[in-house]
C-alpha cells in the first residue's frame, strides 16, 4: 500500500518517509527476511495548487522535477501523466545513448547528457544498467562517408571521442557484419563512437521518479490534462481529469501530444507527429558488442543484456497519431537487417511496437519559454529524446528557476522558427533521410 | 498498410505515395514578410482529427491530389484532384 502523505510536510516527516537506500546490504537483508520492499514512489492526493506543474511523466518531465528539487530547491512540484510513468516515448525508444552529433550546439548538449548518464546510477541510487559498448554508424556511399568525417571533426573539436574507421576495423568490432563488396549497399566505413551505448530505459524513468519523490515532488498518474488556463498572457492554472490546479508555471514535457498540449495554452508549434516502429527478437547468446546503425538501410541494431536484438527504424512516411504496427515495417526491417547480418536469418521477432515522434523542421528540440508567460516547452524530441533526458531536465530546471534559458539550450528556443536561425541536425539525428 | 484512393489510378498502397502533408494556404510571395513566410514553411496545425492533406503518387501517375484523413485512425473519406 502506498505511503500516503496528506497535507503539508515538514522536513522531519519528509525524511522519515524517504524510501530506504538500495545497496548490496539491503538486498541481502531483504533476501533473508523476505519482507516486502517499500513502494518505489508514493501517491499523494492532488493538491489545489503547486508552484510548478509538469505535464508528462516520462524521463523529461521526471528529470525536470528531480533537478528542480535537487539543484534549485523548488520542491512544490507536480508531475502529471495521463497514463502511467514512462509509458510513452520513454518506454518505447530503443535505449541508445550517444553524443556524436553534427552541430557544435548539438554535440555539446548531448555530450552533457552522456556525462550525466555516466554517474546517474550513483546520483539516483538506482541501477540504470548503462553499458558504454561503443556505437557504429555505417556509411554505404560517398556522401554519408563525407558526413561521417564532418561529424568526427566537429565531435573531436568538442572533445567527444569519435572517429571514422574502415571496413577492416569494423569487421574486427562486429564479425557478423557482411563487409564484402558484392552486396547492394557495401560498407565503405563507419563513424565509431566508443562512449555510446545502451541503457535500461525503464530503470532511468523509475530512478528519476523515485529520486524526485524522495525530494518532495508529487507524481500523479492517470491524471489527464484537459485545459490550460491563462489570463492576460500568463498561465494561471491547469484543468485535469481530477480537478483544477492553480499554478503560475506549466511545463509541457510531452512527446506525441506536444502540439495538442501547447494548443491548450494558445501556443503554435512547428511540429508534426509521426509514429516510429521498433521490434525485438527472441533472446540469444551475446554476439553483438556494439550498437550498429545504418542510415541508408534505415535501421539500428543493439543486443540487450538479456540477449534480445532490439531494432529501430526511421519514422513512418506520413504523419499520424496511430501507434499501430504495420507489416511493411516488419518486412522492410527484416530485409535491411539481413543485408547487414545474413547470419541471423533464422531468428524470430518477438514483438513490434510504435511510439510517437514530434518532428521539428531542423531535427533539433524546442526548449524554453513561450510567448505565454509561465508556459515552458521541452518538446519536439523527434527520434532523439531519450538520450537527452538528463540534460533536458537539468537545463529546463535552470530555465524555470532563473526564468531564462541557460546557455546550453540557448540555440533551441521556439523563436528560432520566426528568426530563421535553425540548428540543422538532420545529418546526425535521424536514420530516415 | 493504408490504401489511398488516387483519383487517377484508383486505390493503391501507401508505399507508392509521398506524403506532402497538411494543405496550408501559401502567402503572396511579393508582399510576404520573412516572419510570415517562415510561419508558412514551418508551423503546422498537426491536429489529432480529420485533416485535409496532399499526397503525391510518386510510383504511379506522379500527380498530386488531396484527401481527408483522420490522423488517429488513418481513415480516409474523400479524394480530390489538385488543379
Amino acid at each position: 500500500m502506498a505511503n500516503g502523505n496528506n497535507g503539508p510536510v515538514n522536513g522531519h516527516r519528509q525524511r522519515k518517509n524517504k524510501p530506504p537506500r538500495y545497496s548490496a546490504f539491503s538486498l541481502f537483508r531483504h533476501g533473508l527476511s523476505h519482507s516486502d520492499w517499500p513502494r518505489v514512489w508514493r501517491t499523494h492526493p492532488l493538491k489545489q495548487s503547486y508552484d510548478v506543474v509538469i505535464i508528462g511523466g516520462g524521463i523529461h518531465g521526471l528529470a525536470t522535477a528531480y533537478y528542480l528539487a535537487t539543484n534549485h530547491g523548488i520542491r512544490d512540484v507536480a508531475v502529471l501523466d495521463k497514463g502511467y510513468l514512462g509509458g510513452g516515448g520513454s518506454g518505447r525508444n530503443t535505449a541508445i545513448l550517444r553524443s556524436n552529433y553534427l552541430t557544435p550546439e548539438g554535440v555539446r548538449f548531448y555530450d552533457r547528457s552522456l556525462q550525466l548518464y555516466q554517474h546517474l546510477a550513483a546520483d539516483l541510487n538506482f541501477n540504470v544498467m548503462f553499458s558504454q559498448r561503443g556505437h557504429l554508424t555505417l556509411a554505404h556511399n560517398d556522401s554519408s562517408l563525407r558526413t561521417m568525417r564532418w561529424r568526427a571533426e566537429v565531435n573531436k573539436l568538442q572533445g567527444v571521442d569519435s572517429e571514422v574507421i574502415d571496413p577492416t576495423e569494423i569487421k574486427k568490432l562486429v564479425p557478423f557484419l557482411d563487409t564484402s563488396e558484392n552486396v547492394r549497399y557495401p560498407i565503405l566505413g563507419a563513424l565509431y563512437h566508443p562512449p555510446g551505448g545502451i541503457i535500461r530505459h525503464d530503470a532511468v524513468v523509475w530512478g528519476y521518479a523515485r529520486a524526485a519523490d524522495a525530494n518532495g515532488v508529487h507524481l500523479h498518474q492517470n491524471t489527464e490534462v484537459t485545459g490550460i488556463d491563462t489570463r492576460g498572457g500568463r498561465v494561471t492554472g491547469v484543468q485535469t481529469s481530477r480537478g483544477r490546479i492553480s499554478t503560475r508555471v506549466v511545463v509541457n514535457c510531452t512527446a506525441g501530444w506536444s502540439t495538442l498540449i501547447s494548443d491548450m495554452a494558445g501556443v503554435d508549434m512547428p511540429v508534426t507527429t509521426s509514429p516510429l516502429q521498433a521490434a525485438v527478437t527472441e533472446p540469444v547468446r551475446p554476439f553483438l558488442d556494439t550498437v550498429v546503425v545504418s542510415g541508408t538501410l534505415h535501421v539500428y541494431v543493439s543486443q540487450t543484456d538479456r540477449g534480445e536484438l532490439v531494432f529501430g527504424a526511421s519514422v513512418d512516411p506520413f504523419t499520424s497519431y496511430s501507434m499501430r504496427g504495420s507489416l511493411e515495417f516488419a518486412e522492410g526491417l527484416a530485409g535491411h537487417v539481413l543485408e547487414l547480418m545474413p547470419a541471423i536469418s533464422k531468428m524470430r521477432l518477438l514483438r513490434q511496437w510504435a511510439g510517437l515522434c514530434d518532428m521539428t523542421p531542423d531535427y533539433s528540440p524546442i526548449m524554453g519559454p513561450t510567448p505565454v508567460e509561465g508556459f515552458y516547452v521541452d518538446v519536439g524530441w523527434g527520434t532523439y529524446g531519450f538520450k537527452a533526458g538528463p540534460v533536458s531536465g537539468e537545463a529546463m530546471a535552470a530555465c524555470i528557476a532563473h526564468q531564462r534559458p541557460p546557455k546550453i539550450i540557448d540555440a533551441f528556443g521556439l523563436d528560432r522558427f520566426t528568426s530563421g536561425q535553425l540548428v540543422g541536425e538532420k545529418g546526425a539525428a535521424a536514420v530516415g533521410h | 498498410m493504408i490504401q489511398l484512393p488516387c483519383p487517377w489510378c484508383g486505390p493503391r498502397n501507401a508505399t507508392e505515395f509521398h506524403h506532402r502533408g497538411e494543405v496550408t494556404p501559401r502567402p503572396e510571395v511579393a508582399s510576404v514578410t520573412p516572419e510570415e513566410w517562415r510561419r508558412y514553411l514551418y508551423f503546422r496545425r498537426n491536429a489529432c482529427d480529420w485533416v485535409e492533406e496532399s499526397w503525391y503518387h510518386a510510383a504511379g501517375c506522379r500527380r498530386f491530389f488531396k484527401v481527408r484523413r483522420h490522423t488517429s485512425t488513418n481513415e480516409i473519406v474523400q479524394a480530390g484532384r489538385v488543379q
